[in-house]
Parts: structure tokens; C-alpha cells; sequence
């Protein structure tokens, strides 16, 4: 029964056309964004995984395999 | 400002590692000895819980599931807690994960080689498990969404983002390639027919592989290629369009693994574009993690965790790029239903789920009992080893699906099949599956050496249960501004919701019109719904896993249609395969397709061939199926079993459960007494009479339409 009613639904083959446009708009707009983002919270973002609060000095030995 | 002490949960993490080399181990022996059997038949035992058709998604399920899906999990709630400057939402709903996962993979370990199946590949498992899943996974994606609302770091890094698609994706594929009718508390039908069902697996195949084997490892990758590596990500820039692309065309690639079936044009068309289209963001997640290691080469040279890591990464380049080829019509062309597939999933699950399994162990076990590694040359020597393995695996299968390939398409001057009997290029290409077997062999070794470094390597330290950390409560901002990004990695929910957006798209775009647009499965008259025996045969033929090397599909090519359907001529018709619950085209032939077999062969024959195929077929490393001569057919399942599958859109008119078991007799006794008369006595209810019947039903009814034509 819901195919039915599915399949009366008009001209259902421009939905791809219009789900892909608005991703490429997201798209565009993401690259914009990335490019314009503010350098500093990019370094921030990425230096995210050494900052754990774990002692440094034992992050430190830890990298360093002094343990 | 005053820093909270707060301990990060590694006992968790210590659980999940002991699942993922354990379950390594196994999966991968399953694995070898399923290689094994391809070339040595003896090695099925002759037994039905260890044939070949039973062992493969048990090595299929234990590999994905039990060793990769442990893995992640190890990494995900490894880095999670550090990332976020939290310990997990809740204690009690990681170990109910962590347990409930582990029996899941015990039920299917016990299930499958008892022959409970749905056919459906990477989703074989039954009902009850399916629904297991659900509810474990929910717990996951529960405590997951718990973590990151008690974060005290306020924008969410990039591997997160990875692991909550993977929760969301996952979570919508299993559910949706689920659904199915039950007809006992071990079987079901799939809710889906034919082509419809073929689409959703695929969808659902080929998106498990992108957000099970590879989204939630790209988040390890981006957290712990820079751990390893002591620096940060080459490009954060990189990562962000990195992931939005990915997870929006990842999920519309599935037609390419349908190609020249009987899907309509249009989707697979749209499969081949999003497939190429695939490889912009593959590489440039490649490229960033490679080139997070610039400057610091020298050090690859000597930390074997670098060196997996870096081979790793290289293999995920290979296969993304691999793959995309492999979309292409004309490439498929070839390399559907042969070896090249397997070669291609093994660069990437030896490769890059492997290795990079192995260079997170090797980095994060001294790390969680404060020590070092064991040994830095047995970590060499299973680099070495393994990587050796993966090339002993991946070259002879190239070339033994090129080869056996190019034999299905050889025509003779006179325009016959040069290779017309299918067991010459099957034989062929045995000693392409020794080699393979010992490439398998030599990484398993691997694993087993990596084994003992990790085992001495924790009995050499102390185990840090709770890791202390001081770290900043996180400060409420009243401002809410910014740029919308930064605003969507703020609000975790909000960011769920969108990555769920992107990946519904695709797949709704695919789907839908199959389902609604009528003029997509083209009826044809002459096909009708099985007999209640044929039902049985059909029952059997999923439970023994025929499908993992019989396809069911003949492309329309003149060499397919030439050997496989030669009087009549007709390629497979979506229309074919309108009551199939589920569909069975397969995705391998090591046999030949069956979609024409019926009729082809006398009932002896088959009756034989079962019993013992190397005689009837010299040479054939098809396992024997002695046990259908003993076992029968169980007749009080077949109302439920037509009840079943009325449910799910089969035309059995009302009230025909009550006659459907006199028809079953009818149809049962003439089969026993024509393998009577050519002298082979047996019961009309045991099981090789009902699959004689399905094997000769295959493919008949659109030759019956031919004889009503003419």
C-alpha cells in the first residue's frame, strides 16, 4: 500500500538532481569555510590529541619509550 | 583556573585488545583453512558444520565483526575519553557493550556452522542476533553520545566526527538490510525480492565496508598516525573535507557491486559516477596521513608501529583507488564474480584494517602498562612477515581472476567456447590458490608472533587500570556565535543529525524508485512462485551457502549466454527474480552460475554429483554433501514457510498451507522414482530430493515463456 501512495508522488526523478545540488552547495560552502578558517584554531583543533592532561612528563617518557 | 583529576578508563580498552587478538587469531585460521579447502576438498571433512559454504561467512563474520569490529572498538574508546578530556559516560554500558558483543560473536560462531544463515552477505546472521545487534549497538552509540555531551573539550576533533558517523550509518544499514519475516525462531525470509533485495544488500554490503572497515579506522588513523608519529595531522583543513565527502558519496556507490545484473541501468550507472567521484576523498585522506609523517621518515625506518602504520595507509590508498577501477563497466566486466574481488578485499582488510590494528596494538599496550615493547625485532618480523603475506596473497589471486576470466571469454575461430566444460578454469588457477593459502599462512604467523610480543610485553609491565589526568573543566561560553562550523562541532546532536542527513540522502536515491517505480522490475507471465518442495531445496541450497560460489546471475554477454543458457539464449531478467526471499546472485563463481541449470542435467546426475562431485566431474574441489541423503526435510514448516513469504508479497492463494505438503508429496515421489528407475533408492522427504527439485526448477519458468511464444 505505501508503494502506492509512493509512487504516485510527481516526478520523483528530480530528487537526486535537487539532494545533489544541495550537497555541492554544502560543498562549495564547506570548502570556503576551510579555507578561510582562522589559522589558530585549526592549529588548536589539531594539536587536540597531545593535549590529555596526562602528566607531561610521563607523555613524555611514554613517547620517548624511556619507561 | 583550578584542574579537575580525572582517570581514563584503559581497563575497558584492555578488554576490547584481548577480544581483538583472540578473535584475530581465529577468524584468520577459519580464513586459511577455508583457502585450504579450495584447493584440497579433503580438508571439508565431509562434515556439514566444516564444508566450505558454512566456513566462509564464519570467516567473513569472524574477521569483520569479531576482529575489526574489537578493533575499533579498542581504538574508539581508547582515544575518545583523551580526546574529549573525559572518562567514558558510563562504566556499566561499556562492559554491557563489551559482553554483549562478544556473545553476539559467539552466537554466530555456534549458528553459522550450524547452517542458520540469511544468504545475505556480511548480515547472515539470523533474526534474533540481528536484533541483539540493534540493542548492543544502540548501547554503544548511547554511552558514545553520553562522552561527548560531558566533554570538557569544546569542539569535537576529527577522529569523533568519524566514529558518529560510523555509529549513525551503521546503526541505519543493519536495521534497514534487516528486516525480514520470521518463519521459526532460526529462520527467516528476507522482507525484500530479487533485484530490490540485491539493491539493499549491496547498498548495505558495500557502506558496511565503507563505515565499518573504513570510517571508523580513518578516526584511529587521524588519532593515532600523529600519537606515533609525535606531531600533529598534515592538514586539519584536509580532514574536514575529508569527511563530509566522504560520507556523502561513500553511500551512493553501492550499485557498483550489481554491474551488468539485472538492476535497472540508471542505478548502476549512478554507482559507476559516486564510485570514481569516491577516489577524490580516499586519497586526499590518504595523502594527509602520509604526509603527516613529513620530517620524520627517518623515524619510519626504525619504530615498527611507524612502519605498520605507513603500509596501512598505503594499502587504504590502494584499495580506494582499486576500487573505483573496479567500477568501471568494462574493468568489472572482467573482474566481477572472480578472484580479483577477493585479492582487492584482502589488500584492504590485511592491509589496512590489519595493519593498522597491529600499529595501534604495538603502540598502545607499553603504553597501558607503562613499558616497552618486548621486542622491536619481532615487531620487525612480523612487519616483514606480514607484509610478504599480503603480497602472497594478493598477487597469484590477480592473476588467477584475470586468468580464469579471460578463460570464460575465449571463444575458438569458429565462434564456440574454447573452455566450454567451466571446471578447466577453476583447476587452472589451483596453484594460484596455494600460493594464496601460503601468503595467508605467512601473516597468520604474523599475527601469532605479535601475539607473544604483546603477551610478554604486558607481563613485563604493570597495568594502569585508571590513568590519572588534570585537565580544565570546560568553560561556558555565553556567546554562541562564530562560523557555523565551529558552531556544528560545538553541538554534538546537531553534527549526529546532519552526518545522518548525508548519508539518508544517497541512500534514499538509490532505493526508493526501485521500490515504487513499476517500470524498474519489468513482471514477466511465465514466472511463478516456487513449490512448497522447491521452497525446501531453496532452504537448503541457503543453508549449505551454495550462493558463496554459485552465482545466479547470467550477464548479458555473448560468452554468459553462450555457456550458460546456449538454446534459448536469454541473459537474467530482474522479472526472473520477483519471489526470491532473499535474492541469490552471489558475488563469486569457483563453480559455475546455476540461474539456467534446471532442466539441464537428469535428477541422477545431480543426485551423483552431490554425493561425490570429483567423480562425476573429475577434478572438481566442490565439497560432498553426504549428509542430505540421511537428513529429512522437516513438513511441519511448510505452512509457516509459505505463511511466511504471503506476508512478504508471494501470490500463494488463501488456504493453500493446508494442501501445499500433499503437492510437496507429489512433486517428492516423482523425484524419488526417477532416481529409482536409474537405480538409487531414496526417501522421497530427504533433503537432496527437495534441492534436486529447486536445481531443476532454476531458470525453467522463462523457457516455459518461450514455448508459450512460439
Amino acid at each position: 500500500m505505501y508503494k502506492d501512495i509512493l509512487r504516485d508522488i510527481d516526478n520523483i526523478a528530480i530528487w537526486p538532481t535537487i539532494s545533489f545540488v544541495i550537497f555541492f552547495l554544502f560543498f562549495l560552502i564547506l570548502i570556503w569555510w576551510v579555507l578561510k578558517a582562522d589559522k589558530s584554531f585549526i592549529t588548536k583543533m589539531s594539536n587536540q590529541p597531545f593535549e590529555d592532561g596526562i602528566n607531561p612528563e610521563r607523555n613524555r617518557a611514554l613517547n620517548s619509550n624511556e619507561l | 583556573m583550578e584542574l579537575e583529576k580525572i582517570s581514563y578508563d584503559n581497563k575497558i580498552v584492555k578488554a576490547f585488545i584481548i577480544a581483538t587478538v583472540t578473535f584475530g587469531l581465529v577468524g584468520m585460521s577459519v580464513g586459511l583453512l577455508a583457502a585450504i579447502q579450495l584447493f584440497y576438498p579433503i580438508a571439508n571433512f565431509d562434515l556439514q558444520y566444516t564444508s566450505f559454504g558454512r566456513i566462509r561467512p564464519l570467516h567473513t563474520n569472524a574477521i569483520i565483526f569479531a576482529f575489526v569490529g574489537n578493533a575499533m572498538f579498542v581504538g574508539v574508546y581508547y582515544s575518545m575519553q583523551r580526546l574529549l578530556k573525559t572518562r567514558m559516560f558510563s562504566d556499566l554500558l561499556s562492559w554491557v557493550h563489551f559482553w554483549g558483543w562478544q556473545l553476539i560473536i559467539l552466537a554466530a560462531a555456534i549458528s553459522l556452522p550450524l547452517g542458520m544463515t540469511s544468504s545475505k552477505e556480511y548480515a547472515e546472521l539470523e533474526w534474533p542476533i540481528d536484533i541483539a545487534i540493534t540493542i548492543i549497538w544502540v548501547v554503544f552509540g548511547w554511552n558514545m553520545i553520553g562522552t561527548i555531551l560531558k566533554r570538557r573539550e569544546k569542539h569535537m576533533y576529527v577522529a569523533i566526527w568519524f566514529y558518529i558517523a560510523t555509529f549513525v550509518t551503521v546503526a541505519v544499514l543493519h536495521i534497514v538490510n534487516s528486516f525480514a519475516i520470521p518463519v521459526t525462531l532460526f529462520k527467516s525470509y528476507s522482507w525484500y525480492a530479487g533485484v530490490q533485495d540485491a539493491l539493499v544488500q549491496w547498498w548495505y554490503g558495500h557502506n558496511a565496508v565503507a563505515f565499518f572497515l573504513t570510517t571508523p579506522f580513518l578516526g584511529l588513523m587521524y588519532y593515532f598516525l600523529p600519537k606515533a608519529a609525535n606531531r600533529p595531522v598534515y592538514s586539519y583543513r584536509l580532514s574536514i573535507v575529508h569527511f563530509w565527502s566522504l560520507i556523502f558519496i561513500y553511500i551512493w556507490a553501492g550499485p557498483h557491486h550489481l554491474l551488468y545484473t539485472a538492476l535497472p541501468d540508471w542505478a548502476q550507472s549512478l554507482g559507476v559516477v559516486f564510485s570514481i567521484m569516491l577516489i577524490a576523498p580516499s586519497w586526499g585522506g590518504m595523502l594527509n596521513g602520509l604526509l603527516t609523517l613529513r620530517g620524520a621518515w627517518d623515524r619510519v625506518r626504525e619504530d615498527p608501529v611507524l612502519k605498520f602504520m605507513v603500509v596501512a595507509v598505503t594499502a587504504y590508498g590502494m584499495a580506494t583507488l582499486e576500487g573505483p577501477l573496479l567500477s568501471l563497466k568494462s574493468v568489472n566486466a572482467i573482474a566481477h564474480f572472480t578472484d580479483w574481488i577477493i585479492a582487492h578485499v584482502h589488500v584492504g582488510g590485511l592491509g589496512w584494517n590489519g595493519f593498522l590494528t597491529f600499529g595501534m596494538l604495538y603502540w598502545i599496550i607499553p603504553r597501558m602498562w607503562g613499558t616497552k615493547l618486548y621486542s622491536t625485532k619481532l615487531a620487525n618480523l612480523h612487519f616483514w612477515i606480514g607484509t610478504l603475506g599480503i603480497m602472497f596473497y594478493a598477487l597469484p589471486l590477480y592473476i588467477a581472476g584475470v586468468v580464469q576470466s579471460l578463460m570464460w571469454k575465449e571463444f575458438t575461430a569458429d565462434g564456440f567456447l574454447q573452455y566450454q566444460n567451466f571446471l578447466e578454469t577453476t583447476t587452472q588457477i589451483l596453484p594460484m590458490y596455494m600460493l594464496r593459502a601460503v601468503g595467508g599462512g605467512l601473516y597468520l604467523t604474523g599475527v601469532i608472533i605479535m601475539t607473544y610480543n604483546l603477551i610478554k610485553t604486558a607481563y613485563a609491565g604493570k597495568f594502569v587500570a585508571n590513568e590519572e589526568a588534570e585537565v580544565a573543566p570546560m568553560v561556558k561560553t555565553a556567546s554562541s556565535g562564530g562560523h557555523w562550523h565551529h558552531v556544528l562541532e560545538r553541538k554534538p546532536i546537531m553534527f549526529t543529525v546532519l552526518a545522518l542527513v548525508a548519508i539518508l540522502i544517497g541512500g534514499a536515491i538509490e532505493m526508493v524508485p526501485t521500490f515504487l517505480i513499476k517500470s524498474n522490475v519489468p513482471t514477466i507471465a511465465s514466472v511463478k512462485p516456487y513449490t512448497p518442495l522447491e521452497l525446501h531445496g531453496r532452504d537448503i541450497y541457503i543453508r549449505e551457502g551454495c550462493v558463496g560460489c554459485h552465482s545466479q546471475m547470467v550477464r548479458p554477454f555473448r560468452s554468459e549466454v553462450q555457456r550458460y543458457d546456449p538454446t534459448n539464449g536469454e541473459y537474467s531478467k530482474a522479472g526472473e527474480y520477483v519471489y526470491d526471499h532473499p535474492f541469490l546472485w552471489g558475488s563469486k563463481r569457483t563453480g559455475p552460475d546455476l540461474q539456467r541449470v534446471g532442466a539441464k542435467y537428469a535428477d541422477s546426475w545431480h543426485y551423483r554429483h552431490m554425493l561425490t562431485p570429483g567423480d562425476v566431474s573429475n577434478g572438481s574441489i566442490m565439497p560432498a554433501y553426504p549428509w542430505l541423503y540421511e537428513q529429512l526435510i522437516d513438513k511441519e514448516l511448510t505452512p509457516k514457510m509459505i505463511a511466511a513469504l504471503r506476508t512478504v508479497g508471494v501470490p500463494y492463494e488463501e488456504g493453500y498451507e493446508e494442501v501445499a505438503n500433499n503437492e510437496l508429496d507429489k512433486q517428492a515421489a516423482r523425484i524419488s522414482e526417477n532416481l529409482s528407475m536409474e537405480g538409487y533408492e531414496v526417501v522421497k522427504e530427504a533433503e537432496i530430493v527437495a534441492l534436486i527439485a529447486y536445481l531443476q526448477r532454476l531458470g525453467t519458468d522463462i523457457k516455459a515463456d518461450k514455448v508459450a511464444e512460439k
